[in-house]
């Protein structure tokens, strides 16, 4: 699947669900999904920054794309960066730069969490910006 | 005369209001309290219609305005049966009430080596305006610490009294814990031996009914917008005896008698502490405010019932435990094991119930029990049964949706 196919999958399965709360239930739902994050890499420098729950990002170059591993103390916050990397794990450096994240916005995503966790999300896309361009 | 549940409700228009498509269950009250709609019309009709400075003309509005202002001191004295009007100052919430004590207190009655101790289960505005107050005057901080249920260890304060302790700050109902402090027994133990008890008073004057003179107290300070009033107004009341020796905290207008360039001399109390211009609409609104709190009945069943319901969640910790619930107010902070509280208030906003996740503005404590935070539901008089088993169903729902 190319990354527009992969967002447009997320927004069409979001929106089998009419209720808010069952969109949780299906954040919910690929937090659990998650794979296990080896707990050594757990350190300060994968930590995101700027999240009230704790988020650990890792990030690897294999074959000239992107691998994501990530994971969370809260489990939606844990939901929410799964969504994230299932989309741009894969990816080129460069692929991810030229994108424009505006998937979320077709979610509602922003709109629905708290103010903090809308903030968290935020540091969360700056962070894999961040890892695209290092290794652009 | 204590009114119906359904009447009270009728009073406080946002319980009308949706969240989602769903009623509103508001279990945010410990962070403020609705309005009733006698406070708003009050308010409204300050900010319509008596528009004027206080004190300081001589036209009719202004005279109007300054009475309303007035009363509104009246009606808090007599309340918290106060001694005398002129001990009940007027601020801007709890927060202003303790910055203000911390400061004049400081100037008048701390010196360098002095020691001031304060409960491990306060919030932080009793906790730093103490900080910034031992810096400034070289005193330091001495901590009470709380047992594992949160109560107070009582029995250390005789020790932890030196000879060089000026005051002792605490809570009248702790906003995590939700337990009343015994009070009068620490004011005994304070004046015994000569120190000044400084009462925060943000959650004990929703619940309980305060007579400053019985508690026995020197200072004790609470906010209008968790008893029902207008936010943006607060209260300190304090003794005369320590209020006349301490300094004031902001200079400006009506709180002088003389300026001059060689200096100036303070009004009287409790002008003294009430520089510039006040919330004139806001104060006002005391008077409604403690009309309905004084109508509000107090729900032991509804208390019991939510105690009982968390106290049988598996992995679900309550902080605050008492096996007396006569000195718990319906209050109750918890942490689920595997659960971010969170997520839990996430699920349960969406829910349609209000209730408060995070550190609660109490570090300390959140560190004394080792949690990164906690959740809570405060109730009101006016949450009903069915609101309260609504809460514990969604509760044990979301549990399992997100363990
Ligand atoms: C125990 C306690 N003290 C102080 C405060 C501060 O009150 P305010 O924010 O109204 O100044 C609060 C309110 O959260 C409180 O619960």
């Amino acid at each position: 699947m190319t990354l527009k196919e992969k967002q447009q999958q997320i927004i069409d399965d979001f929106s089998l669900y009419e209720e808010w709360l069952d969109k949780y239930e299906y954040i919910i739902e690929l937090g659990k999904a998650l794979p296990p994050f080896p707990e050594e890499l757990k350190t300060e420098d994968r930590l995101i920054k700027g999240c009230q729950s704790r988020v650990w990002l890792d990030c690897e170059v294999s074959g000239g794309v992107l691998v994501f591993r990530a994971d969370s103390d809260a489990i939606i916050t844990k939901g929410i960066i799964s969504l994230l990397i299932s989309v741009y794990s894969g990816q080129t450096p460069q692929e991810i730069l030229n994108d424009d994240f505006s998937f979320l916005d077709a979610l509602g995503l922003k709109e629905n969490l708290s103010p903090t966790r809308a903030g968290g999300l935020a540091s969360m896309i700056a962070t894999i910006k961040a890892k695209a361009a290092e290794n652009e | 005369m204590m009114k119906s549940i359904d009447d009270i409700r009728a009073q406080f228009p946002q319980l009308q209001r949706t969240v989602y498509g769903k009623p509103l269950v508001y279990l945010d009250n410990a962070a403020t309290s609705l309005r009733p709609a006698s406070v708003i019309e009050r308010w409204t009709r300050s900010a319509a219609s008596q528009s004027a400075n206080l004190h300081r003309a001589v036209h009719c509005v202004a005279v109007e305005a300054t009475e309303a202002y007035e009363q509104a001191r009246d009606a808090v004295r007599d309340f918290i049966n106060a001694p005398e009007r002129e001990e009940v100052i007027f601020t801007s919430g709890t927060t202003h009430s303790i910055n203000l004590a911390a400061y004049s207190i400081g100037q008048a009655f701390i010196s360098e080596g002095d020691e001031v101790i304060v409960s491990e289960g306060e919030h932080h505005s009793n906790i730093v305006p103490w900080q910034l107050m031992c810096e400034r005057r070289g005193a330091s901080l001495r901590i009470l610490p709380v047992d594992e249920t949160g109560h107070i260890l009582i029995d250390l304060l005789p020790s932890l009294i030196s000879p060089r302790t000026r005051l002792v700050c605490l809570a009248h109902v702790s906003n995590v814990l939700g337990l009343v402090n015994p009070v009068r027994s620490i004011a005994d133990i304070c004046h015994s031996k000569g120190v000044m008890l400084l009462v925060d008073g943000a959650q004990g004057i929703v619940h309980q009914n305060v007579d400053v003179q019985a508690l026995g107290c020197d200072f004790y300070a609470f906010s209008g917008h968790k008893m029902y009033g207008a936010p943006g107004t607060g209260v300190l009341w304090g003794r005369r005896a320590l209020l006349e020796q301490m300094p004031p905290m902001f200079g400006g207008g009506e709180m002088i008698q003389t300026v001059s360039w060689s200096g100036s001399t303070w009004a009287p109390l409790p002008a003294k502490f009430e520089a510039g211009t006040q919330d004139i609409s806001a104060v006002p609104c005391w008077v409604p405010a403690i009309e309905v709190l004084k109508e509000m009945p107090q729900d032991d069943a509804l208390r019991d019932y939510i105690y009982d319901a968390l106290t049988s969640i598996d992995g679900l910790t309550l902080y605050g435990r008492s096996s007396e619930l006569s000195e718990k107010v319906p209050l109750f902070s918890f942490a689920v094991q595997g659960v971010h509280h969170e997520d839990l208030a996430l699920i349960l906003d969406k829910m349609g119930i209000a209730v408060r996740s995070g550190q609660m503005c109490a570090e300390p404590l959140m560190d004394r029990f080792g949690v990164t935070g906690m959740l809570r539901a405060s109730f009101a008089p006016y949450n009903t049964m069915q609101e309260a088993e609504y809460f514990v169903s969604s509760l044990l729902k979301a549990i399992k949706m997100l363990q």
